[in-house]
């Protein structure tokens, strides 16, 4: 075992502990919101779910720039892992957001700047991981994706610019989460703690996703080799 | 810099005579936003009193989704008889490529686009021919041709590439989408430059992005 196994181990551990922590503390240590009631404990893992999403693509931007800079396939991996990661937990963050938004505002969806943002960001990584599965493989493929990558990143601001503009020139009812305010003492240690949960078990899931991916690519050069042993 | 731009001119002019010769391109997106058209008018039954709130929106459904076979087209046609190996083995900078490719495209939708509004006129009884509608239209269809090009090089190496583009497309170009509907809205109720001016801006920042980022990222692209 190397120190890589070790850390991955070690971050297994302590996200497992930790977040049978966060169960605890946001289900029954945490006292019930007043104005939006029971409702509102998803709360604590929305918010945490979409800094990891965010979290996610930023390491997959990282990833693109690097790959494209230093053309080693580390970098490349690193973007690809992050981006499965990325969509899986934008995807949380939009249906613990659907699911919240039912009660505490009526609706299910709203056409509000951040909510629209966040699923155009979505469908960007999505279209991200189509062209990594329906794209070409190796390093043609991994230029590829690093250039979406990057433009997707590069385009976000401007999405949620023109969205909010949008929104003015068409003013709807709308329902933000005005209520929130200030956070109680209780309620933002539970946050905290489940904002912390959240990465670590985002640094393990990018770790063991990483170190599996070392592994598809090593299998298939050790294929593409073998065919080539055969074809002689 | 001379060299860069004749080399810009001639992929340019071999796009326009293959164009001239064939007229696919053009006549695929024309009929295409033409069924949209068509479509749109079903879908949402618009009375005269509708018609001027959904107008912009139909007019650039038709453009968007039309606009994208287009430019699927960009790179499907160099992959007859693997033209864009020899086009990759010219000596021509790949930013050349990409520019003459990219306003080809913006001028083969913009061609198409001029010859729909009239249609577009008559079907609903809209008079769009104003200033103010050209500039969002021209600024808005090259921010489409300038991240299109790049994603029509990308999608032509992937398995199902009908999907892929769009898939790329779309959410890419929302600000696009957004500014040149709301830009339209405003041209057909008649207001002044001033309102339009933050969309014109929101294009212009965007399209200057697009050219600068893709060129570079068309690179990488179309590396081998």
């Amino acid at each position: 075992m190397d120190r890589y196994d070790v850390l991955r181990r070690l971050l297994l551990l302590t996200s497992g502990i930790m977040v049978v922590t966060v169960l605890y503390l946001i289900f029954i240590w945490v006292p019930t919101e007043k104005n939006l009631g029971v409702s509102q404990r998803i709360f604590y893992i929305h918010v945490p779910v979409a800094w990891v999403g965010f979290l996610a693509f930023l390491f997959v931007l990282i990833g693109s720039v690097g790959y494209l800079w230093r053309r080693s396939r580390g970098w490349d991996q690193l973007a690809y892992s992050a981006a499965e990661i990325g969509v899986i937990f934008t995807t949380l963050m939009l249906m613990t957001g659907v699911l919240w938004a039912k009660p505490v505002w009526g609706v299910w969806w709203t056409w509000d700047p951040r909510l629209t943002t966040t699923l155009i960001l979505w469908l960007i990584y999505v279209a991200y991981l189509m062209l990594r599965s329906y794209g070409p493989g190796g390093d043609k493929g991994a230029r590829y994706a690093a250039v979406m990558g990057i433009a997707g990143f590069i385009d976000v601001p401007i999405v949620y610019l023109s969205i909010y503009w949008w929104r003015t020139v068409h003013p709807q009812a709308l329902v933000g989460p005005a209520a929130r305010g200030e956070l109680d003492s209780q309620m933002y240690t539970v946050l905290m703690v489940s904002t912390i949960t959240f990465t670590i078990l985002f640094i393990y899931l990018l770790m063991e996703r990483f170190s599996l991916r070392k592994s598809e690519d090593n299998i298939e050069e050790i294929k593409a080799y073998a065919s080539s042993l055969s074809v002689k | 810099m001379i060299v860069f731009w004749s080399t810009v001119g001639a992929i340019l002019a071999k796009d326009l005579v293959l164009e001239f010769r064939n007229k696919e391109t053009i006549t695929s997106i024309l009929s295409f936003s033409l069924l949209s058209l068509i479509v749109l008018n079903f879908a949402l039954r618009p009375t005269p009193s509708l018609i001027s709130v959904v107008a912009p929106g139909i007019l650039w459904v038709a453009f968007t989704f039309s606009g994208i076979l287009g430019l699927n087209r960009a790179f499907a046609v160099e992959e007859d008889q693997d033209a864009i190996q020899g086009l990759l083995l010219t000596p021509a900078s790949r930013e050349a490529i990409y520019l003459g490719k990219m306003l080809g495209c913006l001028l083969f939708m913009l061609v198409a686009e001029i010859i729909l509004l009239p249609i577009f006129a008559v079907l609903f009884d809209m008079a769009p021919f104003k200033p103010m509608l050209m500039v969002v239209m021209f600024m808005a269809t090259l921010g489409f041709a300038s991240v299109g090009t790049l994603f029509s090089a990308l999608a032509m190496n992937t398995k199902s590439r009908e999907i892929m583009l769009p898939m790329l497309f779309i959410p890419i170009v929302v600000p696009i989408i957004i500014a040149a509907v709301v830009g339209t809205d405003l041209a057909f109720k008649g207001g002044g430059w001033q309102e339009i001016s933050k969309w014109i801006q929101l294009m212009l920042v965007f399209d200057l992005i697009a050219v600068v980022f893709c060129a570079f990222g068309f690179d990488y692209v179309a590396e081998d």
